[in-house]
């Protein structure tokens, strides 16, 4: 049986894409310009809104700057979804600053990234990546991870 | 002024010991109506601090509470806010005595907790931002409270060494409490030992999940005055406030902060303004305090609470724990009860618990963790989704 890809949450991120063209889709208000992550289809919450925008989707930086970051060496509780048969593999806790939607986003890091990888202040980007699998699904998500040097070169001389 | 009395506090012992919430509710309501002269049939009003369950008993603790006690038609309220529930429950409690609707409001909240993390409610529910962290993010509490510590180490040069003095200082003082869970000292060598929860915090530097309750008795001024209480323990602030907009720092449960795009976050945080709402309300400030009961989910949060309740500046916490000002015999006791480092979380009592070592501060009746004269005393705490939850009490 071919299993299916599926965002685990619909609508957070691109489905689907190449890596350099993967993103956090949020939702930005007409009226204000305030973003929303995750993205926010009912109404703005900004309370000073002049009111009567519509909130469109807006894909987010692909790059920020590590805010904090930690990692869980014990087994979350359902509805996280691991094997409790398989030894518990600690993950990554990433959460980076966006500058141009002056936030901060929270993400597990790209596998193999250790917080010893890490440091706040330090350049990272999002990658797709994959949560969990199940007999019918590869459930798919968002990483964080250290942003290649020859990439932040080219972003600096573009 | 708006003050009400606290004529009793009572609390069941905290533990493990896997009994039901309504016993040590009722335990710990029948030791504060013992302690405040008053009979159950007295009660004008009882307020339930809700604990969640899978069936309505948890979620309707006022009226659980009430038919423990025998039903004797007292005017009942149940509150939910997570962590600052009891402090909620304590502001319905003086909203409805000083609105003249109850003379005598009892304030309960109990929990028997579960082993390990908190987890949310069953159920496939992803319009719920705590049911989401936990599915896509892993993001235990012990997450969120990591990634403040590891923020405070790169920002302001904290120690993992630091944060486990609090621990040290909070456990002496629980050493001396008979109803903490956690009754023993504790070295740093000893915390530095355990394992790591969540890089950098290790598991004797986070809350243990606990069984337990707490109780009030409250009423007006003029109440107290005419039943043999003249100068009680008073309530002066209770703050409830929420965030404002936009709140640049991020809280459980949130997976994201709001953007800071459209509008400036405001100069002091959430946690500040909690403090700064129950100031203002009772004409005092940081100054004037005697002692404070602050939530150490995490050793690491304590030294973020002394910034916020205004002890002192942006990243000096750990200076104040280093030089001993926040332990017993200090210059401003913080945690006299043990915190929740010796109590553990039972998270509807633990606000009304913070409460109870103040009343028994203030009374100048806590043995062995007295803290000398002690005249006014600050509550804080934060519960899930934006509950801002402080209360200074006053001799
Ligand atoms: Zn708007």
């Amino acid at each position: 049986m071919t299993r299916t890809r599926r965002p685990v949450v619909a609508g957070w991120f691109t489905d689907d894409s190449e890596e350099e063209n993967f993103r956090l889709l949020g939702t930005r208000c007409a009226a204000c310009a305030s973003v929303f992550f995750p993205r926010e289809d009912s109404w703005c919450r900004n309370p000073g809104c002049p009111g009567g925008g519509e909130l469109v989707e807006t894909p987010l930086s692909r790059r920020g700057r590590v805010w904090s970051f930690t990692d869980g060496r014990y087994r979350p509780p359902a509805p996280y979804v691991s094997d409790p048969n398989a030894p518990w593999e600690p993950y990554t806790l990433v959460a980076v600053e966006l500058e141009a939607e002056a936030m901060v986003v929270l993400g597990q890091a790209a596998p193999g990234v250790r917080t010893a990888d890490l440091a706040i202040g330090m350049e990272v980007e999002v990658v797709p990546g994959v949560l969990n699998e199940d007999d019918a699904h590869i459930w798919t998500t968002w990483h964080w991870r250290p942003a290649p040097v020859h990439a932040r070169v080219r972003e600096e001389r573009s | 002024m708006n003050d009400i009395a606290v004529l009793g506090a009572g609390m069941h012992p905290w533990g493990k010991w896997g009994r039901s919430f309504v016993e040590y509710g009722t335990a710990a309501a029948r030791a504060a109506l013992a302690d405040a002269g008053l009979s159950w049939r007295d009660v004008g009003s009882v307020v339930g601090a809700d604990t969640v369950r899978c069936g309505y008993p948890g979620y309707v603790a006022g009226a659980t509470f009430a038919q423990a006690l025998g039903w004797q038609g007292a005017r009942v309220t149940s509150v939910y806010a997570a962590c600052a529930s009891g402090a909620q429950a304590v502001g319905a409690a003086r909203a409805q005595i000083l609105a003249g609707l109850a003379d005598v409001v009892l304030v309960v909240g109990a929990d028997s907790a579960p082993k390990g993390f908190f987890a949310p409610a069953g159920g496939e529910r992803p319009d719920d931002p705590d049911w989401l962290r936990f599915r896509v993010l892993g993001a235990t509490n012990p997450a969120y409270f990591a990634l403040y510590a590891r923020r405070r180490m790169a920002l302001h040069g904290d120690t993992v060494d630091d944060f486990a003095q609090v621990k040290v200082k909070n456990a002496a003082a629980g050493a001396l409490n008979p109803l903490a869970r956690y009754r023993t000292a504790v070295s740093a060598e000893e915390v530095a030992a355990s394992a790591v929860v969540a890089d950098p915090l290790r598991l004797l530097d986070i809350c243990a999940t606990s069984d337990g309750g707490a109780a009030l008795v409250l009423s007006s001024m003029e109440f107290a005055r005419r039943h043999g209480h003249p100068d009680p323990v008073r309530i002066r602030a209770v703050s409830t406030v929420t965030p404002t907009y936009p709140k640049a720092v991020l809280d459980l449960p949130d997976i994201a902060t709001d953007s800071a795009v459209a509008a400036s976050p405001a100069p002091h945080g959430f946690r500040a303004s909690i403090a700064r709402a129950a100031y203002e309300e009772a004409g005092l400030g940081p100054e004037d305090l005697s002692l404070a009961e602050v939530y150490d989910l995490s050793t690491a949060l304590e030294l973020e609470w002394y910034e916020d309740i205004g002890l002192c500046g942006a990243g000096e916490g750990a200076k104040l724990v280093r030089e001993g000002v926040t332990a017993l015999g200090g210059r401003v006791p913080v945690n006299t009860s043990g915190g929740l480092a010796s109590f553990g979380e039972a998270v509807p009592a633990q606000a009304i618990a913070q409460l109870c070592e103040l009343t028994w501060q203030l009374r100048g009746t806590a043995g062995s963790r007295q803290v000398p004269g002690a005249r006014a005393g600050i509550t804080a705490n934060q519960g899930l989704f934006g509950h801002g939850s402080a209360v200074v009490a006053v001799r």
